[in-house]
């Protein structure tokens, strides 16, 4: 009897604690629990938002984005005007930081090559400048060089009535900078179809290229031969189709330059102090990729008597772009949101036009935060998804 | 299932949790042994900022009547400077008591926000300031222009209505911060620059050469200024809406901050009532019976707060009479229901 009732006892001991040691048994439990303490708490969050802001007669919901906001915007891509609704101009808000995003990262991808470049150069004096700029410009809080290039440049041009006529149509003063814009004409439509067609028949030679490479191992300049494709094929098109674009010159009436395209100074020192302050850490980075490259390979390529800008394209760039991408990838992510500080000195962005302006004029914090910040995280998401397509490309190989 | 109920009944349980807002600003006040009063980033005449720290101006002496009320001391007062961005935040979550700067009371404002206005203390429009060497004359010149404006503020949307309604054109230049806005505009980077005619010669006077810039003669706007509390605490809007109107009844009676301790004695029952030496007006707002001396003998009345701070005598120089700043009595519309 008192055997069995001490088995019984320690069977049911044993699968307790064999349970409780049991990795797997263990780890549904802890996932269950996770799960339930993430979504308990995401519950509780809003609840408690909707509750607190029931209590101060404050309303969260998205009915406002119907209404017609009633302000002016300085600088748009689309179409808006004072009649039109919130709605509008988060859009509004999302294009033109797209624009200062896009604009601002292919200025700092190409003064970031050139300064990374420079900074590994033999030359002394090059090495020393681009060494010093990239100290100095990095090391300074970036809202304060922006407020410097608006007050301190962008600000401080002539005033339209004497302005900078740089080339005839460029123009720059106080209120902005003036260019020509293209007005397409009858035909203009073709020649963007025979445009679309010579870069895809450019690419369709690369990739021909590429694999008579692998294959016969002749090569085959597709590159040049691309770029002459898409300059030449057009240009013939443009010429034969009887000029179909003509240009919308600014000039100077009653205020201020009309016609034309533009973009306020807050574009100009935006765009400046952005590509100017990511294009160091671009440096850097380039710089830190190049030199990651074994001096061994250098000397291999140099061994199999490559000529030097295969050395350049096949063996150290294929093995920097391994160091280089995840950086940049960051750096890319940085400029997008970097680009929010356009509200110190009232560029138009999301953050200005929408977080700030709409927000106080509708006076709907959380939904205006909330759509804000869902913006930024999507971009930023999509940005590096591409990224890391690319990275994987450039991976090392192994086979 | 069983998941979705046990979310729910935590969530209840702490939800429960959160807070309840009872009418117990005044006794949140008390305790503090502070007033959390709300200005805006400094402008002159209304809330200036002195070079040793200390706040001047007409609607700081608000906030000061609101202290001398409560505590008999004018200078129980935390100033918070806050931009026009985020003052309504600031009050909603209970970090200011009052906003007492330049805010236009709107249907939009009073009804959607939670707050509420007590009463106007300044009648204010909407003008343009322009370089006086531009030959501009008037705001129907304006077609083309580009121009200075303070966002998130009532002057954004009144600027864009008075356009459209003109069949005219503008470019706006925002920003949230005043006076990266009026650098700008001297700078030049805008033709004209636009806010309430009383803010444009405040700011005016504070320029390196105020006779260089001329203000165009048309008030686009309505703008009713006024201190602001949260909405549904009834006893405190009551409290800061009566220190004003005791303000504006104290002038209409003559009584000033010089003549205030001989009036306790006046046998006017007008004034009686006012001073609390007849009636008991200062116990339904939770106050002393005298509250109103306390008031008056820091700050003054209405007329001795306009002419100290924005009159024809100061630097702003905003002429009062014949204005709808002026009492009623003179023409004006200051009008205040009576202390009785």
């Amino acid at each position: 009897m008192a055997i069995t009732e001490t088995g019984r006892n320690s069977d049911a001991r044993s699968r307790f604690s064999r349970a409780l040691y049991d990795a797997r048994i263990r780890a549904i439990v802890l996932q269950v629990l996770t799960f339930v303490l993430v979504v308990g708490t995401l519950i509780w969050l809003t609840n408690n938002t909707m509750v607190n802001l029931q209590a101060r007669n404050m309303s969260a919901d998205f009915g406002f984005l119907d209404v017609s906001a009633g302000f002016g915007i300085g600088f748009t891509l689309i179409p808006y005007q004072e009649g039109d609704t919130y709605l509008r101009v988060f859009f509004v808000g999302i294009m033109n930081t797209l624009l200062v995003a896009v604009v601002a990262i292919v200025f700092a991808t190409i003064l970031g090559l050139i300064v990374g470049l420079a900074r590994l150069s033999n030359n002394w004096i090059i090495g020393v400048v681009a060494r010093s700029y990239i100290e100095v410009m990095r090391n300074t809080p970036l809202l304060l060089q922006i407020i410097a290039w608006y007050f301190g440049v962008f600000n401080l041009l002539p005033r339209p009535r004497d302005s900078v006529e740089i080339l005839n149509g460029l123009v720059l003063n106080n209120r902005g900078f003036y260019l020509p814009a293209p007005v397409p004409e009858t035909g203009f439509a073709i020649l963007m179809w025979v445009l679309l067609t010579s870069v895809i028949g450019a690419i369709a030679l690369h990739i021909w290229a590429g694999r008579r490479l692998e294959k016969t191992g002749k090569a085959f300049p597709s590159i040049l031969s691309g770029i002459a494709i898409v300059i030449v094929v057009p240009t013939l098109a443009y010429a034969f189709l009887g000029q179909p674009l003509s240009w919308d010159v600014p000039v100077l009436q009653g205020f201020n330059y009309v016609g034309g395209m533009s973009v306020p100074p807050s574009f100009c020192a935006l765009i400046v102090a952005l590509s100017v302050y990511t294009s160091c850490f671009i440096a850097e980075i380039v710089r830190s990729g190049i030199q990651s490259v074994s001096k061994g390979q250098l000397e291999a390529a140099g061994a199999l008597n490559l000529p030097a800008n295969w050395t350049l394209r096949r063996v150290v760039l294929p093995q920097a772009m391994r160091v280089i991408i995840p950086p940049l990838i960051s750096q890319y992510l940085n400029v997008t949101k970097n680009s929010s500080l356009a509200i110190a000195i009232g560029f138009p962005d999301l953050v200005s036009v929408w977080m700030n302006t709409s927000l106080n004029q509708s006076g709907r914090a959380i939904p205006i935060v909330a759509m804000t910040m869902g913006f930024y995280c999507a971009v930023s998401l999509s940005v590096s998804a591409i990224m890391n397509v690319y990275n994987k490309r450039v991976q090392l190989k192994e086979r | 299932m069983r998941l979705n109920t046990l979310a729910i009944a935590a969530t209840m349980a702490v939800g429960s949790a959160a807070p309840v807002f009872a009418q117990e600003t005044l006794a949140a006040v008390q305790e503090r042994g502070m007033l959390n009063c709300q200005v805006g980033l400094p402008t002159p005449g209304f809330y200036a900022l002195a070079d040793d720290g200390t706040w001047s101006g007409m609607d700081v002496d608000l906030c000061r009547g609101v202290s001398a009320a409560i505590f008999g001391d004018p200078d129980m007062v935390e100033y918070q400077s806050v931009t026009s961005a985020v003052r309504f935040t600031a009050l909603a979550n209970s970090e200011s008591d009052m906003l007492s700067r330049t805010t236009t009371w709107t249907a939009v404002r009073d009804t959607q926000l939670g707050l509420d206005f007590t009463t106007v203390n300044f009648y204010d429009g909407q003008g343009f300031l322009v370089p006086a060497d531009s030959g501009i004359t008037s705001a129907l010149e304006l077609d083309g222009a580009t121009i200075c404006v303070l966002t998130g503020t009532t002057t954004e949307l009144n600027l864009a209505d008075y356009f459209r309604a003109n069949g005219m054109s503008f470019t706006p230049v925002t920003n949230e911060n005043v006076n990266v806005l009026v650098e700008t505009y001297l700078g030049g980077g805008c033709d004209a620059y636009t806010n309430d005619k009383s803010g444009l010669a405040a700011r005016r006077s504070a320029f390196p050469d105020p006779t260089a810039h001329a203000l165009l003669p048309e008030t686009v706007s309505k703008e009713p200024l006024g201190p602001v509390v949260r909405q549904g605490d009834d006893a405190w809007a009551n409290l800061v809406r009566w220190v004003v109107f005791g303000i504006i009844n104290a002038e209409e009676l003559g009584i000033t901050s010089e003549n205030v301790e001989e009036m306790m004695t006046s046998a006017d029952p007008n004034i009686a009532r006012l001073l609390g030496s007849e009636g008991n007006i200062g116990e339904g707002l939770g106050l002393s019976p005298t509250f109103m001396v306390d008031v008056i003998k820091s700050v003054g009345n209405y007329g001795e707060i306009y002419e100290a701070h924005v009159g024809a005598d100061t630097p702003i120089g905003i002429p009062r009479e014949g204005t709808l700043n002026a009492l009623w009595t003179e023409g004006g519309i200051i009008y205040a229901p009576p202390f009785r």
